[in-house]
């Protein structure tokens, strides 16, 4: 499936970000450490859902014919999906699920501050509804963040290794290419870079309340939003799309 | 993990005007975890505009076998229950 509007493929590329968060916090469901988090978890991955739906709509409103939301999500294949990798990456332990979420949570509430006053209504409008759940999301995972760096030496070294694994993925979330410079110079999309310092501030106070230490840059991953996932990616997509692959157009 | 929780009582006021209800119980870290959660296990339909929390160990609660000395003893007692009063005419509520 290859789309060439830019408003569209931009549409899409905040989907598949929400949709396989969404989906890699799901996968928590009923293996939480206790009730009350599966709960809270699942609540959170239910936002991610929900927010990838209201961008695949509106996309599918965008192409019109006989796409749907969920051609978007069932339908593609891996290289289609321009998602972040940090997003995609395997759940690992309950340390490493937070501080990635953690590391979204404070790149996503400035974005969708800055995503309300898109010039598309469309956008703005999600962006209004995104924003209000990202200000809870990332309260959440930065308490968990001084929970676990600031609790015992086993939560506190999961959590730094965690950290340190996940550094390398941070960068690609304020990466500019050619479709983002067109949507900018609009007044449509989010000029990510200018998130960074607001990023890392949040991050550097939370970090630091949590006796974590910023992980040194070695470098940076990235290409998930020309479509080069990690492996992962592909076994997640193996799982979710089964049902629509096997049966197309099935209904329950 | 679950071990080391302690266990809070949540109550939650529907809207304005209205009373805290007590709606169930959850267990947390501390108290300020514990309103994170009552808001994720109690009130993700639209319930309520205000939540509690209390830890259950500072609830003080009356017995079971209390029960024939704390309130036996009000019910021979008429004058204390309002239906004992007539209104006056012309009155229709009180």
């Amino acid at each position: 499936m290859k789309l060439h509007d830019p408003l569209t493929r931009y549409v899409v590329r905040l989907g598949d970000d929400a949709l396989i968060m969404g989906h890699r916090l799901s996968e928590w469901m009923s293996r939480a450490p206790f009730l009350e988090e599966d709960i809270a978890l699942s609540n959170v991955a239910l936002d991610f859902v929900g927010r990838a739906r209201l961008f695949y709509q509106y996309a599918a409103d965008l192409m019109g014919g006989e796409v749907t939301e969920n051609t978007f999500a069932y339908q593609r294949d891996v290289r289609d999906f321009t998602n972040l990798l940090l997003c995609e990456l395997p759940r690992g332990d309950f340390a490493f699920t937070l501080c990635r979420q953690f590391l979204y949570d404070a790149y996503s509430l400035p974005f969708t501050q800055a995503l309300c006053k898109s010039a598309d209504s469309q956008l703005a409008a999600i962006a209004a509804k995104a924003e209000k759940e990202s200000r809870y999301h990332l309260r959440r995972s930065r308490d968990w963040m001084l929970r676990l760096g600031d609790g015992t030496a086993e939560s506190h070294e999961r959590c730094q290794d965690a950290l340190d694994q996940l550094w390398i993925y941070t960068d690609e979330m304020f990466e500019c290419d050619a479709l983002l410079d067109g949507l900018i110079a609009a007044g449509i999309a989010v000029n990510t870079e200018g998130l960074r310092s607001e990023w890392l501030d949040t991050v550097t106070e939370t970090l630091h309340a949590a006796t974590l230490v910023i992980p040194e840059a070695q470098g940076n991953v990235t290409g998930g939003r020309e479509g080069i996932h990690t492996d992962d990616l592909g076994f997640l997509l193996a799982e979710m799309q089964f049902m629509q692959r096997a049966y197309p157009g099935l209904q329950w | 993990m679950s071990e080391q929780l302690q266990l809070y009582e949540v109550f939650i006021r529907s809207s304005r005007g209205l009373d805290h209800k007590h709606v169930g119980s959850l267990h947390a870290d501390d108290p300020h975890q514990a309103l994170e959660y009552a808001r994720d296990v109690y009130t993700r339909r639209g319930e309520g505009i205000s939540i509690w929390v209390v830890a259950s160990r500072d609830i003080t609660a009356s017995q079971e076998s209390d029960c024939d000395s704390f309130y036996d003893p009000l019910d021979d007692k008429p004058y204390r229950h309002a239906a004992m009063y007539e209104l006056p005419e012309g009155i229709d509520s009180l």
